[in-house]
C-alpha cells in the first residue's frame, strides 16, 4: 500500500508538469498582453512592465522560472520583508530559518495582489461552498437512495426517484435564478446574493462565526443549489446499487440464520452497497470543486471563480496557472483518497 | 428443384436463410425497442424531443418575430397573464399583450428567442456526442485493439487528460478560440475558420471545445469494450481465416460495443447541453444577438428581483429539455441493460 501510494504521488507530480507545460503554452498562445489597454500604454512604460514582471524573457525561461517559484522552497535567515515579490502561500520558521514555498507570483491585474493573497483570500469560500454541496449531497442522496431501495417499487420509490431526476436535470444556472426570486425575492428567507464568512478562516478554509447571520443565511441556498445534483446522482446510485447486494447470497444467509432485518440491512446490505458509491464520489468531488465557478458567478460569491473568469480576459497569466494546477491537484488528491478508501472498504482489492 | 438451385447466397441471406449472428443482433435491438417504448417516461422524453426537433427546424415559421428584432420602447413589457404569476412584478410593468412571455431589456420578444434558442441547444446536443464519439472511439478501440504497450502508453495520456479540471480548461480553451481566430487577414485557413465560426454564431468553437475535453471518458469506455470483445470466439474465428485488422475492427468489433456507447452518449448529452448553457452564461459562448437559452438566463439574472420572467422562462426551457433527454437516456440504458431483465 506504502509503495502504491509513493508510486500516485510521483505520478501526481508528472501530472501536474503535463497540465502546466499544456496551460502555460495555450494561454500564451492567446494574443493579447496582459498591459494591453484600450489606449496603447507609451513603448517605454510597456517595456518596463514586461522587464519588471520578466515577460521579456523567453517563454522557456519563464516556464522553469515559474516553476522553481511554485515548486522550491526559499530558504533565509532574516523574516521576509511584507512587499509582495517575497510572499509565498506557505511562510513558516523552523529554528533560525525562515522557509517561503510555494510563491504563485504577483497578480497582473491586481496590482495591489499576489496570487497567494487571491488563494488565501478566495479560495476558502470556494472551498467551503464545494464542501457543504458535498455534504448536502450525502446527507440527501444516500437516505433517499436507501429509502427507495428498501421500498422498491412502491409509490415512496416513484416518489424519490422523481425526485432524483428533477436533481439531475436542473443545473446550476436554472436552479440558481429560481432560487433567488423564489427563497430570496418571493419569500425573503435568504439574501440573495453574498457570502458571509470573511477572513480569518480557522485552519485557512472554516469559517470562524458559524452564526445564522454570519455564514449560514448565505450558504444554504448556493450548496444546495450546487449540491442537489450531485445528491441526484448518489440516490440512484445508492438504490442500483442495494437493490444487487440485497439479491446477494451472503444476505440469504444472513437471513438463514435468524439475524433480524434491520441488522441485516444495516451490517450486510448498507456497507457493501456503498462500494459504487464511494468510486464516484472521486469524480464528484471534482465535478463540485469546479462546479462552485457557476454557482459563485449565479449567486454573487466572491470565490475563485469571478477572478479566473476575468482573469482569462485580462491574460492575468500567474492567477491562470495558478488557479488550474491547484484545481488538478485536487483532483488528483481526490481520486487518490478515493482509491484508498477503495481498498479499505473492500478487501477483496490490493493495490501492488 | 433447378430453380432453388440458382437462388443468390445473397438472396438467402436477407430471406432470414444465412447470418443468423446479425439476425440475433436485430431481435436484441428489436427487443430492447420493445422494453423502450413500454417505458412511459422514455416515451414522453422522446416525445418531447421530437417536438423540439420541430420547433428548431421551423422556428421561422413557429417564431412571432425575428430573434433580434428590438423594439425599445418596449422595454421589459410583459402580458397580464406574466403579471397574475409573477404578483411582485405588477406595481412598475407596462401591459403589452403582443408578447406571449414578456420582452427583454431591449425589447425583443423572449418566446421567439426561446424559440430560435432551441437551434443552439439542439445543435449541441447532437453535435456533441458525435464529435466525442468520433475521437473517443477512435482513440479507445486503438488503443484497446493492439493493446500492450501501445494501449499503456495512450491510456496514461488519457489518465493525464482526465486530471484537467474541465471546466477550466473549456473557458481557457474558448478565451483562446475567440481571440486568436478574430484579427486575421482575409485568404488564411484560421481565417475561413473564424468566418464559419461567425455564420454559426459562435457555435463551431463551443463544439471544438466539447469535443476536446468530453472524448476522455468515451475513449476509456470504448477500450473497455473493445478488450473485452476482443477475446471472443469470432474475433478468433475471424482472424483464422485471414482477415485483416481493419475489417475484424469494423465488421466483427464495432458493431458489437456500439450499443454501449450509444447509451452513455445519450446520457451524456444533458452535460453537453448544460456547457454551452453555462459558457453562454458567462459571455464566452455564443456570440450576441444569437439567441442561447444559457445568455437569456444570463441577461434575465441581472434583473431577476425586478423581472423574473425573462429569467425563468428560458430556464424552463433549458430545464425542461434536460429532463426530456434524462428520460429517454435512462430508457434507452434500462432497455439495452440486461442485467435489468426480468426485474420489471
Amino acid at each position: 500500500m506504502g509503495r502504491y501510494i509513493i508510486r500516485r504521488l510521483l505520478y501526481l507530480v508528472a501530472v501536474l508538469l503535463v497540465v502546466s507545460a499544456i496551460t502555460f503554452g495555450l494561454m500564451h498562445a492567446v494574443p493579447g498582453g496582459p498591459f494591453d489597454r484600450e489606449k496603447a500604454l507609451p513603448p517605454e512604460i510597456m517595456a518596463n512592465l514586461e522587464k519588471r514582471y520578466h515577460l521579456d524573457d523567453p517563454l522557456l525561461v519563464q516556464y522553469f522560472h515559474y516553476l522553481s517559484d511554485v515548486i522550491l522552497p526559499q530558504f533565509s535567515t532574516q523574516p521576509p520583508s511584507v512587499s509582495l515579490e517575497d510572499d509565498a502561500l506557505m511562510k513558516f520558521q523552523v529554528g533560525g530559518i525562515y522557509v517561503r514555498w510555494m510563491n504563485f507570483g504577483p497578480s497582473f491585474s491586481s496590482r495591489s495582489r499576489t496570487v497567494n493573497d487571491i488563494f488565501r483570500q478566495q479560495l476558502p469560500i470556494s472551498g467551503q461552498l464545494g464542501l457543504m454541496a458535498l455534504l448536502v449531497a450525502l446527507t440527501i442522496g444516500m437516505p433517499l437512495g436507501i429509502f427507495s431501495a428498501l421500498k422498491q417499487n412502491t409509490i415512496f420509490d416513484y416518489l424519490a426517484m422523481s425526485v432524483a431526476i428533477f436533481g439531475v436535470s436542473v443545473p446550476v444556472i436554472v436552479l440558481g435564478p429560481l432560487m433567488i426570486w423564489i427563497f430570496g425575492v418571493v419569500l425573503g428567507w435568504f439574501p440573495p446574493t453574498g457570502w458571509g464568512s470573511k477572513p480569518p478562516y480557522v485552519l485557512g478554509l472554516f469559517p470562524s462565526d458559524l452564526s445564522w447571520n454570519g455564514f449560514w443565511k448565505y450558504a444554504i441556498m448556493p450548496s444546495v443549489a450546487l449540491g442537489l445534483g450531485s445528491s441526484a446522482i448518489i440516490a440512484r446510485l445508492t438504490r442500483a446499487s442495494l437493490l444487487q447486494v440485497v439479491r446477494e447470497d451472503y444476505i440469504r444467509t444472513a437471513r438463514a440464520k435468524g439475524l433480524r432485518e434491520r441488522m441485516i440491512t444495516i451490517r450486510h446490505a448498507l456497507k457493501n452497497s456503498l462500494i459504487p458509491v464511494v468510486t464516484i464520489l472521486g469524480p464528484m468531488f471534482a465535478a463540485l470543486v469546479t462546479g462552485t465557478f457557476v454557482t459563485e458567478l449565479t449567486f454573487g460569491i466572491p470565490g475563485m471563480g469571478r477572478y479566473f473568469v476575468t482573469s482569462i480576459t485580462n491574460r492575468d497569466y500567474p492567477v491562470i496557472m495558478g488557479t488550474i494546477l491547484l484545481y488538478a491537484f485536487f483532483l488528483v488528491i481526490a481520486n487518490l483518497v478515493v482509491d484508498i478508501i477503495y481498498a479499505y472498504l473492500d478487501p477483496r482489492i490490493r493495490y501492488d | 428443384m433447378t430453380a432453388e438451385l440458382k437462388i443468390d447466397p445473397r438472396k438467402m441471406e436477407q430471406m432470414g436463410g444465412g447470418a443468423p449472428l446479425t439476425q440475433k443482433a436485430e431481435s436484441l435491438f428489436v427487443d430492447a425497442m420493445r422494453r423502450l417504448v413500454r417505458n412511459k417516461a422514455a416515451v414522453l422524453g422522446g416525445s418531447i424531443i421530437i417536438v423540439l426537433i420541430l420547433v428548431a427546424i421551423f422556428a421561422d415559421q413557429v417564431a412571432l418575430k425575428p430573434f433580434a428584432e428590438q423594439v425599445l420602447v418596449d422595454q421589459n413589457v410583459a402580458p397580464t397573464w406574466v403579471v397574475n404569476i409573477f404578483s411582485t412584478m405588477k406595481p412598475y410593468t407596462r401591459i403589452s399583450e403582443a408578447y406571449p412571455l414578456g420582452a427583454d431589456y431591449v425589447g425583443r420578444d423572449l418566446l421567439s428567442r426561446i424559440i430560435y434558442g432551441a437551434r443552439v441547444s439542439l445543435t449541441v446536443a447532437f453535435i456533441g456526442p458525435i464529435i466525442s464519439l468520433l475521437i473517443g472511439v477512435t482513440y479507445g478501440s486503438i488503443s484497446g485493439f493492439f493493446g500492450g504497450r501501445v494501449d499503456n502508453i495512450m491510456m496514461r495520456i488519457v489518465d493525464v487528460l482526465y486530471a484537467f479540471p474541465s471546466l477550466l480548461f473549456i473557458i481557457l480553451l474558448m478565451a483562446f478560440f475567440k481571440t486568436t481566430f478574430t484579427k486575421l487577414e482575409p485568404g488564411t485557413l484560421a481565417y475561413a475558420i473564424s468566418q464559419l465560426d461567425q455564420r454559426m454564431g459562435g457555435l463551431l468553437f463551443i463544439f471544438v471545445g466539447i469535443g476536446l475535453t468530453a472524448w476522455e471518458t468515451m475513449a476509456r469506455l470504448s477500450r473497455g469494450q473493445v478488450l473485452s470483445v476482443r477475446e471472443k470466439e469470432y474475433v478468433e474465428a475471424a482472424r483464422t481465416i485471414g482477415a485483416k485488422n481493419g475489417r475484424i475492427m469494423f465488421s466483427h468489433i464495432l458493431p458489437n460495443i456500439v450499443g454501449p456507447l450509444i447509451v452513455a452518449e445519450t446520457l451524456a448529452i444533458p452535460a453537453y447541453i448544460s456547457t454551452e448553457a453555462f459558457l453562454s452564461f458567462i459571455g464566452i459562448g455564443v456570440n450576441p444577438p444569437t439567441p442561447s437559452w444559457g445568455a437569456m438566463i444570463s441577461d434575465g439574472a441581472q434583473v431577476v428581483r425586478t423581472y423574473p420572467n425573462q429569467t425563468i422562462f428560458p430556464a424552463l426551457a433549458l430545464a425542461i429539455t434536460m429532463f426530456a433527454f434524462n428520460f429517454l437516456g435512462d430508457g434507452l440504458r434500462d432497455a439495452f441493460d440486461p442485467r435489468l431483465r426480468g426485474t420489471q
